[in-house]
């Protein structure tokens, strides 16, 4: 484990580690999966990926499909381990669960419970992290007002509309209060001003000192929210780095940037 | 245990909110209920062989609510992907496991005990008297009969793909061993060595959960109670299976890797 670990804070939404500690350390991660066929070989999705991600920053993971964005976040979120190497959340080995502890996450795609109501969904949640009772209940008022879900919080979820779903998701995420929150493509599907929530509520999130690990394509969004970026290819890391300094150092956009860094050709005019 | 108590939870809700569980519970507590208060003419021996359908009704549905509601347990997360926010919180795959089997384990005991109460109540109107340590030890031992073949199809629902497949793989192995379990070391007897010696492995190997179903003959011919510490010692026989079973789904699910 790192010197620079910080020790685990078992409490939710308690103290947050000093600066500048790394809240997520990548150490030499290399993600393999298996040949799925005779003949075949092994994809290897993530090659020796070494990543510092610190305490307070908003962080964009940027790639193009299969790069190895979402095999890295897998890893970080304990749904399968590091081939080899190792990842650490608060100084704790991703493969044990307390590294979760601490962590909001909000998937791409939205997956509850559709026999609950947003109440019982996030009572159930809130209960996995041990948050006590009487706090229980005023969190998930709290984040359900966030979401501007609270008048309809009794509703089975299965009868929201998909931006309620969507909004239910980011709720889940904020019920532990969480220090470190990872979001995937957090605005994929959402109307303009389910796209500006998310991102006031990344800015609020930055003002608290929190860290959000950020995983989009759209990287105009990114430019706006992010402090620093990664961009990941063919498993590899090909840059990483504060947006703004990239941007002067290619004296072009974000966008034009990456495109140029995972190699795009553009198609000859027929 | 508060993690456990939680996923447990989940499952009860579930299942009380879906409307196919129901279906088979009405059913079974409605046949019980006429079946059990209809006399044909006084005879003991027609009364008997009531109960006993009775009773064999209660043991199939059981088993078939036992079995179809966990097969699809771990199938469904997977498949509708809640899996995913929920393995993203402090919980390790051994809890959801325990989780899933403690609820549809208790959902069950729900079941059985309204089954059980039709059946009593029935049979205690017409016969006068309520044998209520036979029943609870007929309850108790049923209960805990059933919670190796939830932890089986646990298993069963990690192994195999689909939930329909594991549910009938469990399905037929449960009725061979109530059918054949014990039967085996006496088929073994008349066999060629070697085949003989998987048989009897085979004996010593499987639950022999048709030890528990004979003991549904106390209620129907009024048998004294056994023993309690035979039935101590029985319902850690059940624990040894239910725990090795929910062991074993345990080294299996820690090794899947989740794909988004």
């Amino acid at each position: 484990m790192s010197a620079e670990a910080t020790k685990v804070t078992t409490e939710p939404g308690l103290s947050v580690p000093a600066a500048p500690s790394a809240v997520i350390r990548i150490q030499g991660l290399v993600v393999e999966y298996p040949a799925r066929g005779f003949g075949q070989s092994a994809t290897v999705a993530v090659k020796d990926l070494n990543l510092d991600i610190y305490q307070g920053e908003v962080f964009g993971f940027l790639g193009p499909n299969g790069a190895g964005k979402t095999s890295t976040m897998q890893v970080l979120l304990g749904f399968q381990p590091p081939t080899r190497g190792a990842a650490y959340i608060y100084g704790v080995d991703v493969r044990e669960p307390i590294a979760r502890q601490r962590i909001g996450y909000l998937p791409e795609l939205t997956y509850y419970y559709k026999f609950l109501t947003a109440e019982e969904l996030l009572r159930f949640y809130g209960r996995i992290f041990r948050l006590p009772r009487a706090q229980l209940e005023s969190r998930i008022t709290a984040v359900l007002k966030l979401v501007e879900l609270e008048p309809v919080r009794k509703r089975l979820i299965k009868t929201y509309s998909k931006g309620m779903q969507q909004r239910i998701g980011l709720a889940q995420a904020l019920i532990n209060h969480p220090d470190l929150l990872i979001l995937d493509e957090p605005t994929s599907g959402l109307d303009p001003p389910g796209r500006m929530q998310v991102r006031e509520l990344i800015h609020r999130l930055k003002t608290e000192g929190r860290t959000v690990l950020f995983s989009s394509h759209e990287l105009g969004e990114v430019e706006t929210v992010c402090d620093r970026i990664a961009i990941i290819n063919r498993g590899e890391l090909v840059t990483v780095g504060r947006v703004a300094d990239l941007v002067r150092q290619y004296q072009m956009d974000l966008e034009r940037v990456f495109l140029k860094l995972i190699g795009y050709q553009p198609q000859p005019q027929p | 245990m508060n993690v456990i108590l939680c996923l447990a939870a989940i499952v009860i809700k579930e299942l009380y909110r879906r409307k196919d569980f129901y279906v088979l519970f009405v059913i079974t507590a409605v046949i019980t209920l006429m079946m059990g208060s209809v006399s044909f003419f006084h005879e003991a021996n027609i009364v008997r062989y009531v109960k006993d359908i009775c009773l064999l009704l209660i043991w199939i549905s059981s088993l078939v609510i036992a079995i179809v509601t966990t097969a699809r347990q771990i199938p469904a997360e997977r498949e509708s992907r809640t899996i995913f926010p929920l393995l993203a919180k402090p919980v390790t795959r051994g809890q959801v496991v325990v989780g899933k089997f403690a609820g549809c384990w208790l959902a069950c005991g729900l079941a059985l005990v309204v089954f059980y109460l039709f059946f009593g109540l029935v049979s205690a109107a017409k016969e006068g008297h309520l044998p209520l340590g036979q029943y609870l030890q007929a309850f108790w031992l049923h209960w805990a009969t059933l919670a190796v073949v939830i932890s089986m199809a646990l298993l069963g629902s990690l192994v195999f793909s689909a939930p329909s497949a594991n549910a009938t793989i469990c399905f037929t192995a449960v009725v061979a061993i109530f059918i054949l379990g014990g039967y085996l070391h006496k088929l073994a007897a008349l066999q060629p060595p070697l085949i003989a010696l998987l048989l009897l492995l085979l004996y010593f190997l499987i639950p022999h959960l048709e030890w528990f179903y004979t003991l549904r003959e106390r209620l129907v011919f009024d048998h004294s109670l056994i023993g309690w510490d035979d039935c101590l010692l029985a319902t850690a026989y059940l624990a040894a299976y239910a725990a090795a079973f929910l062991f074993a789904a345990w080294l299996v699910f820690r090794r899947k890797t989740l794909t988004t």
